[in-house]
């Protein structure tokens, strides 16, 4: 297999972790770097989603690369009753990288082990998406100075949130204290409060988004409370406005607390937190750009002064 | 070592598979694709057993397995025997051991993964022995033991 894939954050070691946010802080001061002359990246998208495939697709062409592709699979041959095994042998033998979202689980490591090239897992179904995980680390990092020892609240839907669960596993590394802030039915599934457990990582679990629980954090990190996960809509209603962050709940927060948020939010964090210093989603779909651009330049082996 | 009377009759040469689940019988008929075979294959199903109550036995003649195939029995039959017969004598004698990988054996349970939806081999990894515990290689969900389906 090629060591250069990234299909799961579990894959990354704690130093290749690193590794790729002092790459990203490099393309942060200098983002137009034209390392990628000449090479040429498909993007293949089974499923849309404008947003990442905008964010790599940027990446790329600030590396002064090109891009092939598709941005839906009813425009490509999987519609024709393709494999994916075919698309991939085919794509790999005119593209340098594949950057690949697909709706089924394990899509990205299987084409990993039919692909030549290197292959950036993009999303595969409600298993992985690792690159949203590297854009949620470095902001931590680049707002905190260190990804050691903090204090992460993770707030709304730690159920099925993917990016929370993910977030989790690659800060096990970093010896980190958890607040598990939701509903009942929202709860984080008892398998990564077993692995909590199991790596001597502190949590706190409860329904109650408290004044306590926001002053002693450095990062909160808020997610989308999603209506399909209600049977009752009443009961919807409640929970969405008991997690809703506003301005006023962060008055005493510590001065270098910042929130967080996947994006796209709803009414999970109120526009009156958009103009205090704790605010930062904005700023981390930026940095996204500068973590894919680590990313892509890692899968390639090129390396970055 | 010292010739040994089995449960059903004599076998000149071959192996003689012991202590299967009556449940798991047929099933490991499958796995080892003995249908196949040209080979005389005697199954014994209900047979009275001290360790089990009751269990199932085969007896295939004038036949080598390698030891990668008969261990994939393990999956189903975690405590069956294999005696290796040549000239009516056990020359060897030992459980089956589960590997730490399946390669084709077990199907993945998730409609969603990438295993059931192209024509390809499943993968799992064995994450806990006992109970049984695996995780498909492609989409990272567990199965537990009671889950378990053959491909
Ligand atoms: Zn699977």
């Amino acid at each position: 297999m090629n060591t250069r894939n990234l299909i799961s954050i579990t894959d990354l070691s704690k130093s290749e972790i690193l590794d790729l946010i002092t790459t990203a802080q490099e393309f942060e001061r200098n983002p137009n770097q034209r390392l990628l002359e000449g090479k040429v990246v498909a993007s293949l998208f089974f499923e849309p989603s404008t947003r990442t495939r905008l964010s790599f697709e940027t990446a790329v062409n600030r590396l002064g690369g090109r891009v092939i592709g598709f941005s839906d699979a009813s425009t490509s041959s999987q519609s024709k009753g393709e494999s994916l095994k075919d698309t991939i042998m085919m794509v790999s033998n005119y593209a340098d990288l594949i950057v690949m979202r697909h709706p089924l689980m394990g899509a990205a490591r299987y084409a990993s082990e039919i692909s030549k090239v290197p292959i950036i897992n993009a999303g595969d179904g409600a298993n992985q998406h690792p690159t949203q995980t590297m854009l949620d680390l470095y902001p931590i990092q680049q707002t905190q100075g260190r990804l050691d020892n903090l204090t992460i609240t993770m707030v709304g839907d730690l159920k099925y949130g993917r990016t929370v669960h993910s977030l989790l596993e690659a800060m096990h590394h970093f010896k980190p204290r958890f607040n598990f802030v939701a509903c009942d039915v929202l709860q984080m599934p008892e398998q990564y409060k077993q692995f909590c457990r199991e790596q001597c990582i502190p949590y706190t679990e409860t329904a109650d988004f408290s004044a306590d629980i926001i002053n002693q954090s450095d990062i909160i990190y808020m997610t989308r409370v999603q209506r399909e996960r209600f049977s009752d809509l009443m009961e919807y209603e409640r929970v969405k406005n008991l997690y809703t962050l506003t301005a006023s709940m962060l008055k005493d927060g510590k001065p270098t607390m910042r929130v967080l948020h996947p994006l796209p939010r709803v009414t999970e964090i109120a526009q009156d937190v958009d103009d205090t210093p704790w605010a930062y989603y904005f700023e981390q779909a930026r940095n996204g750009l500068y973590a894919r651009q680590a990313i892509i330049c890692r899968a390639l082996g090129i390396p970055v002064k | 070592m010292k010739k040994k009377e089995l449960a059903v009759a004599a076998l000149k040469n071959g192996i003689v598979i012991d202590h299967i689940p009556c449940a798991s019988l047929f099933k490991v008929v499958d796995l080892l694709g003995l249908e196949h075979l040209d080979k005389s294959v005697t199954i014994g199903f209900n047979l009275d057993s001290e360790r089990l109550g009751k269990k199932g036995i085969i007896k295939i003649a004038d036949v080598e397995l390698p030891k990668e195939v008969l261990n994939r029995i393990a999956v189903i039959a975690p405590r069956a025997v294999i005696n290796i017969i040549s000239d009516y004598e056990v020359v060897d004698k030992h459980e089956v051991t589960l590997p730490d990988e399946l390669h084709d054996i077990v199907r993945c349970n998730n409609p969603k993964c990438i295993s059931n939806n192209e024509p390809m081999s499943t993968r799992f990894h064995v994450v806990h022995r006992d109970p049984l515990v695996l995780r498909c290689h492609y989409c990272e969900r567990k199965v537990d033991h009671n889950e378990i389906t053959l491909k």
